[in-house]
């Protein structure tokens, strides 16, 4: 895959109908991978790598390096043509410099969900597509590739790739049947006091490092609510619970409805807190009140907080449903 | 001089009322001499789809035990659709403070046109009751902002 993926860039890059590629290199760590921009064939050969373990999203790069000069091939997994379909709906991506590639994906392996297995002083990590091989201080692993998927892979709700120019690998369908909303409808289930210690327990962790905003696709805004200085929450750890609390309700807020549940968020957090919950919570409530949507499958449809029917659900359905939902 | 002997709780309620419906029926509810509380504190916006959330979760910071938002009923809206959409953007606001564990009893959108005082009046008579009955905010407070 990686070499399919490799000789075709240099193809594009050899006959100019690009001119830079946007892809993955190893970071730190083999398992580590980071987004880079290539812009010959000898640095494809040296760095560019596509393997299980290139989990990042690259859509949202391409709103600052598609307004660069000349073309840009970006290669994309199908939950990043999601993410990236949106961003062409908000004008964000210029999409006549972008040429796209959707790469295949089989689920991404997470070094998050391999720690938490318990397994320590990891050296590095190699997949052979059914296995993953685990090197450590302490001697070596083999796990099933299934159970080190990150979360975003884990609930994987669709294989297809809703944009691109041209395919490498196989397209993959929908997941009708995927089991992304599971957690949220277990916390659904709980009593309001018993919601409010998870959400404290998870929540007071945070450290305002702004990463899941930083990584998030859908927020690309030139200015940011949480730098206004002025807002008394600008660049700084949250002073208490309560702002926590906002600094989470208003980040999954403004991604309500153009939030492709790519799970970049979760992914990136270095304390290991759930966010895409947050997000799937509006994605649930969305597809309830207002009929199923998903963000990013087309670039036409409205999203739903910039619709209306007469007929909507009044707020007090809030209050109405019964049990502890 | 000792102020405030009443230690019993009265809670603080923020009203948001849009100009041209909720505040009007307000008014009306003044001029015909209906009784409600004192505790309800009104903010005028100029339509109910100006209220964003975040203005929701600053008057929780600065110390309210309530919320409530009041516009022009469907269809009324004096800007044609605001209260369409903002009733769309209350709706998953609530349903998403309920997620995290907050009593959703605590926030309410009421469509109140300019001649309803009566029931300007008695929804805030009730939603009053309702947050007395529930007690301080705590789990949305910022302590930084309580009053000493």
């Amino acid at each position: 895959m990686q070499e399919a993926v490799i000789n075709r860039a240099k193809e594009l890059l050899a006959d100019g109908t690009v001119n830079r590629v946007a892809g993955w290199k190893t970071g730190e760590f083999s398992f580590d991978t980071t987004p880079a921009v290539f812009t010959s064939a000898e640095e494809l050969d040296a760095d560019f790598v596509y393997n299980d373990f290139c989990a990042p999203n690259l859509s949202k790069y391409l709103v600052k390096e598609s307004r660069k000069e000349g073309k840009l091939l970006v290669f994309l997994k199908p939950c990043d043509t999601y993410s990236f379909n949106q961003l062409v709906k908000e004008h964000r991506i210029l999409r006549e410099n972008v040429y796209v590639i959707g790469v295949e994906c089989t689920g991404k392996v997470d070094a998050e969900t391999v720690k938490l297995k318990g397994i320590k002083g990891i050296t590095s990590m190699e997949s052979d597509g059914e296995n993953v091989t685990i090197h450590t201080l302490y001697g070596n692993k083999v796990l099933p590739k299934s159970e080190t998927l990150g979360t975003k892979c884990a609930t994987c709700k669709s294989k297809k790739h809703v944009a691109y120019d041209e395919l490498i690998g196989n397209d993959g369908e929908v997941d009708e049947e995927s089991k992304r909303f599971e957690v949220v409808e277990k916390l659904e289930a709980m009593t309001p006091d018993e919601r409010y210690e998870f959400w404290r327990g998870e929540l007071s962790r945070c450290i305002r490092c702004n990463a899941c905003r930083n990584v998030c696709p859908a927020c690309t805004c030139e200015s940011c609510v949480f730098d206004n200085p002025d807002s008394g929450i600008a660049q700084k750890a949250a002073a208490d619970s309560f702002e926590e609390n906002m600094f989470h309700i208003i980040r999954a807020f403004h991604v309500t409805g153009r939030c492709t549940d790519c799970g970049e968020c979760t992914r990136v957090c270095p304390q290991n807190i759930p966010l895409h919950l947050l997000n799937r919570k509006y994605i649930k409530d969305i597809n309830k009140f207002y009929g199923d949507f998903q963000a990013g499958a087309d670039t036409i449809s409205k999203a739903p907080l910039n619709d209306y029917t007469f007929g909507d659900c009044e707020p007090s359905i809030v209050y109405s449903r019964g049990g502890n939902e | 001089m000792q102020v405030n002997e009443n230690k019993e709780f009265r809670p603080l309620i923020v009203a948001f009322c849009c100009n041209w419906c909720s505040y009007a029926g307000a008014d009306l509810a003044g001029t015909n001499r209906m009784n409600y509380p004192a505790d309800v504190k009104i903010i005028r916006v100029p339509c109910s789809c100006r209220v964003n959330p975040m203005f929701i979760l600053r008057a929780f910071q600065r110390g309210a035990d309530g919320v409530i938002m009041c516009g022009c009923h469907p269809g009324d809206c004096h800007y044609t659709s605001g209260n369409y959409f903002a009733r769309r953007r209350m709706t998953l606001l609530f349903s998403m403070l309920d997620f995290l564990g907050i009593e959703k009893e605590r926030t309410r959108v009421e469509w109140v046109s300019a001649a309803e005082g009566a029931k300007f009046a008695a929804t805030m008579n009730e939603f009053v009751e309702t947050v007395t009955k529930l007690g301080e905010n705590k789990r949305l407070e910022d302590l930084r902002c309580k009053k000493q």
